[in-house]
This record gives structure tokens, C-alpha cells and sequence, in this order.
């Protein structure tokens, strides 16, 4: 479904993607890992053309996205959704109205019905009662949870998770993941989250994929990624300070 | 780009130069690009008609206490130096005109909008910029919603229809403080103000005042919304941004003043 070929992006004189091939299959969770500043957020930014390439392409079934005119794209970012690291809600809005914000902006729906589907989404993801609650006012790992439920109201084919995990507490964190999991069992939906939580990636992935260097070094299952013969994926695996891998202001 | 460490010693002054220069071009061109899409998009649908009625409400409404202060306390102000200047050659009988005219062609319009300049487009500044760094306007995109369309327009409306009807109540409330002053702490007479008030006032000076209230209007939102919308860098990008907009917005009230006061005048 969503095809990465070659992509290369730079910021001023530094080269942040340095070639990445990556290939999502549909219905597949892919997560890709790798660093703090490794790129992997602006690998996902690209999926749904927040950023365009410098060179390479993105094709999502087939068709090259960066070629998209207005309507194209808004086209295909109804078929997608993204839950930000910070969940980024809408704070000078309500949480059902950010949660229905798109069946409001692209819908004829009247309000009682954009509330009632916004009400049953956020059952989805286990909340019930906060409808008008402001997001000012909720947890994180609330926050997030209202930033899935907005990211699957328009029942997307693809979700793109950056950093689901980061910055909740353990216990907060694998409900995260229960949730990205049976979503894409009951809603069948293609995606690709980026992570650098090992626990994480393990429990939700198809396949992983790991980032270094500008480029995509390593796919595969689970399984084979535990046994790489990769030192670079075998120590980010481990969380090891010693190996391969420089951390600029680290002690390796 | 940062200097480059490689460029030759002869060259370094043109480099400069170049960067020097660079600055507000690219200002100027991101300007012009906002100002092009805010007003292509203005007419296509959906319409946002509550983010405007809430800016309406901001930029408007909110900001009358402080605009009527102001204008009463500036019109009052000019009514006693001048009647203290004129009274040196027996003209104070033309105070009337004079805070009249100055009210409704030249400080009417301007200080509303260094006071909308100052309220609104810190306002605005610091939530575009807020919403910038808190992935808030990536966000609206993956929603397939156009970011200049929801936050830019209404806004950019707001200003070009609240800063000429600030200035209508600026130019009376400016008028009345003159008035006030000249008839109560000056001993004018009050039939004799009020003809002197009408006598010279046209109603093509009000028109010249509103038309450049309706350029601040647009100038002032389309400077804070830029600023905002591409500050970078967390919370000290969005203060630094916010500062920018208040600087930008109000030196651009005053210069342009000059210039559409020189083209409406002429």
C-alpha cells in the first residue's frame, strides 16, 4: 500500500533521509526504530505529505504523492489518520469536537450526530463521560487517547503513530498498545508507527524496520530482528551505550 | 544558510551583503504568498463562520474599552494644546476643526491600529505560534483541512471589517473628549464648538480614514498570522515570534500611513 523509494531529505546542510526504501504491505503494521534525531518523524511526515521529498518518491497504491493537487491530497488524507507525539488536540476546542473536527469540516452531519459518532470513538479507546472536557485538562496518556480516537473518526485505511508511547507510564503505555492492536483488528487498517520503546515495537509490529543513518538497514519480522547479526540493530535492541552506533554527546 | 568557512576573504563583504538583504525579501515574498493564498481562499467553502464570529468578538469587541480610552483621552489632550498654541495668535476658536479633522483623518485610524496591532496580533501571533509548535497546524493538514483557510482568513476578515469600525468610534469618542475639555475646563462655547466641529470636517475625511483603517485592518492580521504560523523553536520561538508580529505590525501602520496618507490626500 504505501511504497518509499529512495527518499532523501535534508534540512540546510544537513542530510536527514539519505536514501530510505521502505514498502508497507496493506493491512501489515510496520514500525520503524531507530535514534532520538535519527529522522524517523520526518520519515513518517512525508507518508502523509507534511513534508515533501528532496529526491526520491512516496507512492501510496501506486500513485506518486507528491504530485497531488489540493483536492488529491485532501482526498488522500481522509483515508488517513495521525496520532502526534503530543497528541496535538485542538485546545481552544472541546474533546468530542476535536475528536469529530473532520466529520464537521468535510461532512453534512449535523452536530448531534458528529457528537454521537465522536462519543462511540472515544468508547473505542476506552473513554466515556470526558466529551466536553478541554483538553487542557486531561493526562497524557489521555491526551493520546483522545488523539487516536480524532485520528480514527473518519475510519482511515492507514494510521500513522508517531511515538505512541513516548513519555506515559509503562502501565499506560501497553494500554496504548492493546488499543493500536485491536484496532487494527476490528478495523483492519494499514500502519506504520515510529518508536524507539523495544517493548513497544515487539508487541505491535508485523515487521520492523530500523533507521540509521539516513537509511533503512534492516527489515524483518520480530523474531528475525531479535536474532540480527547486525551489531547497529542488535545494540539499539539491547539499549546498549557500547557498540557501533555514536551518540553525539554520549560517552561511546 | 550559515557563512561558509571556505568562501574567499574578497568575497566575505558581498556574502554579507547577500544576507543582510535576504532577510526581509524572504519576509516580503512569504507576505505576498499568504496574502495570495488568504485571499484565493476566502470564498471557497467550508466556511468557517464561528472561527470568525470569534475573531469578530476578539479583535472587535475586546478591544473597544482600550480604543475608546485612548481616543477620548488623545482627543481631550489635543483640544488644550491646542487651544494653549492657538491662543498665542487669537485662533483658538479653530480648535474645533483641528481635533476634528486630526481625529477622523490621521489619529483615528492610526491609533487603533497600534492598539489592535498590540492586543490582536500579539494575540493572534502567539496562538498560530503555539499551535505551529505543538503540531496543532500539522495536525489540521492530516485532517485535510487547509491551515490559511481556518486560521488566516477569518482572522484577516476580522481585521478588515473590526479595525474601520473601531475607528468609527475612535473618531467620535475622540471628537466628544475635545469637545468635553473645550466647553468644560476651556470655557468654549459649546454652539460655537460644535459649528466649528462640523464646518471644516467633510465626509470624505472620515472615508480617507476609514480606507487606511481597512489596509491596517488587513496588514496588522496578515503580518501576525504570517509570524505566527512560521515561528519555529518551542516556547522562546513563539515569544520571539510574538514580539516580531507587534514591531512588524505597528511600524507598519505608521509607514504605511505616511504613504496612503500622501496617495489619498493628494
Amino acid at each position: 500500500m504505501i511504497r518509499i523509494e529512495g527518499l532523501t531529505k535534508s534540512f540546510g546542510d544537513k542530510a536527514v533521509l539519505d536514501g530510505v526504501d521502505l514498502e508497507v504491505k496493506r493491512g501489515e503494521s510496520m514500525v520503524v526504530i531507530g535514534g532520538s534525531g535519527s529522522g524517523k518523524s520526518v520519515l513518517l511526515k512525508h507518508i502523509i505529505r507534511l513534508l515533501r521529498p528532496d529526491g526520491g518518491r512516496v507512492l501510496i497504491d501506486g500513485s506518486d504523492i507528491s504530485g497531488l493537487d489540493e483536492h488529491g491530497l485532501n482526498d488522500l488524507r481522509r483515508r488517513m489518520g495521525m496520532l502526534f507525539q503530543g497528541a496535538a488536540l485542538f485546545d481552544s476546542m472541546s474533546v468530542w469536537e476535536n475528536v469529530g473536527f473532520a466529520l464537521r469540516q468535510h461532512t453534512s452531519l449535523k452536530p448531534r450526530e458528529v457528537r454521537r459518532i465522536a462519543s462511540e470513538k472515544l468508547r473505542m479507546v476506552g473513554l466515556s463521560g470526558i466529551e466536553d472536557v478541554m483538553p487542557a485538562d486531561l493526562s497524557g496518556g489521555m491526551r493520546k487517547r483522545v488523539g487516536l480516537a480524532r485520528a480514527i473518526a473518519t475510519e482511515p485505511e492507514c494510521i500513522l503513530y508517531d511515538e505512541p508511547t513516548t513519555g506515559l507510564d509503562p502501565i499506560m503505555a501497553d494500554i496504548i498498545n492493546d488499543l493500536i492492536l485491536s484496532l487494527r483488528e476490528r478495523l483492519s487498517v494499514t500502519s506504520v508507527t515510529i518508536t524507539h520503546d523495544m517493548t513497544s515495537a515487539f508487541k505491535i509490529a508485523d515487521r520492523i524496520a530500523m533507521l540509521y543513518s539516513g537509511r533503512i538497514i534492516e527489515v524483518g519480522t520480530p523474531e528475525e530482528i531479535r536474532k540480527t547479526s547486525s551489531p547497529v540493530v542488535s545494540q539499539f535492541v539491547a539499549g546498549r551505550a557500547e557498540g557501533p552506533i555514536r551518540v553525539e554527546g554520549g560517552y561511546a | 544558510m550559515r557563512a561558509e568557512a571556505s568562501t574567499p576573504a574578497l568575497l566575505r563583504p558581498v556574502e554579507y551583503l547577500g544576507a543582510i538583504l535576504m532577510r526581509p525579501l524572504s519576509l516580503a515574498g512569504g507576505l505576498v504568498i499568504m496574502l495570495a493564498k488568504t485571499l484565493r481562499l476566502v470564498f471557497a467553502p467550508p466556511y468557517n463562520l464561528r472561527n470568525l464570529f470569534r475573531q469578530l468578538v476578539e479583535i472587535g469587541v475586546n478591544s473597544l474599552p482600550v480604543v475608546l480610552i485612548t481616543a477620548a483621552f488623545t482627543g481631550a489632550v489635543l483640544a488644550l494644546q491646542s487651544y494653549i498654541g492657538f491662543k498665542r495668535f487669537g485662533a483658538e476658536g479653530l480648535v474645533g476643526s483641528v481635533v476634528a479633522l486630526s481625529m477622523t483623518r490621521e489619529l483615528g485610524p492610526v491609533l487603533t491600529g497600534l492598539i489592535v496591532s498590540g492586543r490582536a496580533g500579539a494575540a493572534m501571533a502567539a496562538e498560530l505560534g503555539t499551535m505551529r509548535v505543538t503540531e496543532q497546524i500539522d495536525a489540521l493538514e492530516t485532517l485535510a483541512t487547509n491551515p490559511v483557510q481556518y486560521l488566516v482568513v477569518p482572522r484577516f476578515l476580522s481585521g478588515i471589517v473590526m479595525l474601520p469600525a473601531l475607528t468609527v468610534f475612535s473618531d467620535a469618542v475622540g471628537i466628544l473628549g475635545g469637545y468635553f475639555v473645550s466647553t468644560r475646563v476651556l470655557g468654549a462655547n459649546p454652539t460655537l464648538y460644535l459649528n466649528r466641529t462640523w464646518d471644516y470636517l467633510t465626509i470624505t475625511d472620515i472615508y480617507h480614514g476609514l480606507y487606511k483603517a481597512i489596509f491596517f485592518g488587513g496588514a496588522i492580521a496578515l503580518i501576525s498570522c504570517y509570524q505566527g504560523y512560521h515561528s519555529e523553536g518551542g516556547a522562546a520561538g513563539v515569544g520571539r515570534a510574538t514580539t516580531r508580529a507587534v514591531v512588524m505590525a505597528s511600524m507598519a501602520v505608521l509607514i504605511s500611513d505616511y504613504f496612503l496618507s500622501s496617495w489619498l490626500f493628494q
